[in-house]
Formats: structure tokens, C-alpha cells, sequence
């Protein structure tokens, strides 16, 4: 377990190092979201939106931004024949460790961009700080999960990107059903407890989709 | 073949007897009038939809231990299935909805599990398309039907629970009771069998025809390196 996750950890290392290098999926994701928004708020002027539009504004752009990235990890190893070094030296479930960490890093980093842009652009106002920010980082978790499986099957299916978006987001849907509720509760100012079942069905759905996919990514990552 | 025929005969009475038995036989029910009738048609192609999932998963199972491209076909089979099954549980729902909330469709929690589970059916063939290879084709495809089917409960039994639905009580309901007089019951589970005796035997044709498939592929490429 522990040598797993260390071999994950070394994985995790270089691709955060490889996409410092290009930073590929940090620009993707990045101006992604900063072109949404941008787009929003420019249309909108000074209206200011109701918080039910304004969580499924948040969860629609970490979802698409996280569909125009996330597959990268894997689709990179494909595109430079690194894939088959990787499966020399690491177990199956350590390259997944190492990629699920990454994608909750990158997609973590981008909510600390949005939420500001949130704030700022379209005038959200936030009711209750710790409930938003639990709710955020629990639906990232979610998200990063989901979307990192999927990816694996993208990459080598052959199809790359293009099929991304739509095999993820019937699986993810859950998560954001349940990411968007919680968040308008917390941008309406309830309390953490009122974010409690959304919390729970988040966490729940994180460890089921996490458990089947060291089960399966063994056959998904076999040539 | 005759025993093809014997399945498609019993069908053929069986379910209409049970379209007769829908509108003649069966009372209406107090509140919602002549819509309840819907319900004959309505759950148990809402139930088939689920079954072939659930169908699809385990065979998609079977698929990644033993790798036999039988369980491929059962798995692809039964998605087409459930893809059909849930539009017409879908149409039937949109039409009792149209009559009784006034609208055909509103994001009722109901419609949204059938809807996505229609999604994930399109992901799949669409998913099978992009691969050429037919066995890395199966693989994949059968991982991704596992993770659909561990995703399903979610939408169709807990998010539906946990947030508010118009949606009359489904049969796996909280009191574990059916809330429904004798005749309608009678007509209710023979439509329930029929409907399923109905998958199995086009599950059945499907899969024949898959086999065929496969086999005159497998002839064509013999004869070609026959050549």
C-alpha cells in the first residue's frame, strides 16, 4: 500500500514536472475558465445573478474547463509513446494514483482561480465561506476522480478529446447535481450541516467510482 | 427456429391481451382518471431499461474474466435494448406528464435518471465507434459500462430520494407497499412479464444476429488468407 502510493507520489512528481514544462493543461483549463466567465460577465454588465445560476455557472465551467484538460495526462503518454516505459516500470494502480493526484492539483489550482474571478467579475456574494469552500473542494475531489478514469479509457480508445465531455458527464452527473445544490445553499448562506447530505452522497460516489477504478484500470491500461 | 416461433406466438397473445387487458379490463384509478392507464406501459419499460443495464453490466463482467466474445455481444445487445426502452419510457412518462403537471418535460428527478441513463447508453455506442479493434473495442467498452453501472444507483435511487419529486411512488418505495386495487395489480404484473419475456426474446434476435456477423467475418477473413 504505502510502496503504491510512493510509486504514486514519483509518477505525481513527474507530471507535475512535465507540465511545468509545457504547461499545457494549465493554460487549457486556465483561459478555458477565464474566457467563460469573461464572456458572462461581459454580457451580463451590471446585473447581478441569482444564486441557483450563479452555482450552476460555477459547476458548469469546472466541468467543461475539466473536460478540456484532464485528459491530457493520459492522452500525453499515448501521443509520445511514453506509455508503454510507464507500464514497464510502474504497477497500473500507481500510474492511477499518481494521475488522480494530479488532476485534483490541477483542478484545485483552478478553483482558486475561479472563485476569485466569481467574486470579482460577477459579483457573487459567498454566505457561508467554509460551507462554499467544503462544498468546492469535495465536488473537485469528485470530479477529478471520475474525470481521470474516464480519461484513461479516452486515451486509448484513439478517439483523444473528442469523446471526453460526452462519455463523462452522464457518469458525473451525479456530482453535479449534488455539487450544484450545495453550492447554492452555501452561496445563500446556509450553514455546513444544510451541505450535509450533498457532502455525503459527494464523498460516497468519490470512493465507489475510486474503488472500481483500481479494480478495472489494470484491464483499461493493459495493451 | 421453431422455437423462435413458439416465443414470438406466445408474445404476439400474450402482450395483447394485456394492451386490451390496460384499457378494458383494468379500473381507473380514483385521482388521476384514464391517465393511470400509462402506468401498464410505462414502468415496465422503465423496468426493462434498468434490467438491461444491469444485463449489460454483468455480462460486460463475464466479458473481462473470460475475454469470450459472447459476453461482448450480450453486453452490446442489451445496451441497444435499453437505449430503446428508456426513449419509450421516456415518451410514455412525457405523455402522462403533459396531462397531469401540464408540461411534458420539467426536470422532475424521475426524468432526469431515465434522461442520463439514455446519455450513458449514447456514451457507450458512441465510445464504441471510436475503436476499431474489435476486442480493445469490448475491453474498453465493458469497463466503461461498469463504471456506468456503478454510477446508476446514484441517480436512479439516491439523488431521486434526496431531493423533492412529483414523481408518484416508484414500486422500490419507502413504505414497501404497492398502492394498487386487484385487477389493476393483475394487469400491472402481466404487463411486468410480458414486457420482460419481450426483451429476453429481442435480446435473443439481437444477439443471433451478432453472431452472424461475426461468423461471416470470420469466413470472409479465412477466405482471404486462403488466397
Amino acid at each position: 500500500m504505502l510502496s503504491l502510493l510512493s510509486k504514486g507520489l514519483v509518477v505525481f512528481r513527474k507530471d507535475l514536472r512535465l507540465e511545468f514544462r509545457s504547461l499545457y493543461a494549465l493554460n487549457a483549463i486556465g483561459l478555458f475558465a477565464v474566457t467563460t466567465i469573461t464572456a458572462v460577465s461581459f454580457s451580463l454588465g451590471p446585473v447581478r445573478l441569482e444564486p441557483n445560476i450563479l452555482a450552476a455557472l460555477f459547476w458548469v465551467v469546472i466541468f467543461f474547463s475539466a473536460m478540456s484538460g484532464l485528459a491530457h495526462v493520459f492522452i500525453r503518454e499515448e501521443e509520445q509513446d511514453t506509455g508503454d516505459m510507464l507500464r514497464l516500470v510502474f504497477p497500473p494502480n500507481a500510474v492511477l494514483v499518481g494521475k488522480w493526484l494530479f488532476n485534483i492539483v490541477l483542478l484545485g489550482g483552478l478553483c482558486l482561480l475561479i472563485i476569485p474571478l466569481f467574486v470579482i467579475m460577477l459579483g457573487a456574494e459567498v454566505g457561508n465561506w467554509p460551507a462554499m469552500l467544503a462544498m468546492t473542494a469535495s465536488g473537485v475531489f469528485a470530479m477529478a476522480t471520475v474525470s481521470t478514469v474516464i480519461a484513461a479509457i479516452i486515451a486509448l480508445s484513439g478517439s483523444r478529446g473528442a469523446l471526453f465531455a460526452v462519455m463523462t458527464f452522464p457518469v458525473a452527473l451525479p456530482v453535479l447535481m449534488t455539487a450544484i445544490h450545495g453550492t447554492r445553499v452555501a452561496l445563500e448562506g446556509g450553514q455546513l450541516a444544510d451541505c450535509g447530505n450533498d457532502l455525503k452522497v459527494l464523498f460516497s460516489f468519490t470512493i465507489v467510482i475510486m474503488t472500481v477504478g483500481f479494480l478495472l484500470f489494470e484491464t483499461i491500461w493493459r495493451k | 427456429m421453431r422455437n423462435g416461433m413458439w416465443w414470438k406466438s406466445f408474445l404476439a397473445v400474450w402482450m395483447s391481451v394485456v394492451i386490451w387487458a390496460a384499457f378494458y379490463y383494468a379500473p381507473r384509478a380514483k385521482a388521476l382518471g384514464e391517465t393511470t392507464r400509462v402506468l401498464f406501459f410505462h414502468v415496465p419499460c422503465a423496468w426493462v431499461a434498468t434490467l438491461s443495464f444491469i444485463v449489460a453490466a454483468i455480462a460486460s463482467i463475464l466479458y473481462l474474466r473470460n475475454a469470450r466474445p459472447q459476453y461482448d455481444w450480450v453486453a452490446y445487445a442489451s445496451s441497444h435494448l435499453g437505449l430503446l426502452f428508456t426513449v419509450l419510457a421516456s415518451v410514455t412518462g412525457a405523455v402522462w406528464a403533459n396531462e397531469i403537471w401540464g408540461d411534458p418535460w420539467n426536470w422532475d428527478p424521475r426524468q432526469t435518471s431515465i434522461f442520463f441513463l439514455m446519455l450513458i447508453y449514447a456514451a457507450y455506442f458512441a465510445l464504441r465507434s471510436g475503436i476499431e479493434d474489435p476486442a480493445k473495442q469490448a475491453r474498453l467498452a465493458a469497463v466503461y459500462a461498469i463504471i456506468a453501472g456503478v454510477a446508476m444507483p446514484f441517480f436512479m435511487f439516491i439523488v431521486p430520494r434526496i431531493y423533492e419529486s412529483l414523481h408518484p411512488d416508484p414500486l422500490i418505495n419507502e413504505s414497501g407497499k404497492v398502492k394498487m386495487n386487484g385487477k389493476m395489480l393483475q394487469v400491472f404484473l402481466s404487463s411486468m412479464f410480458g414486457f420482460t419475456v419481450l426483451y429476453f426474446w429481442m435480446l435473443r434476435q439481437k444477439i443471433a444476429l451478432l453472431r452472424g456477423e461475426f461468423m461471416l467475418m470470420k469466413k470472409l477473413i479465412q477466405e482471404g488468407e486462403a488466397r
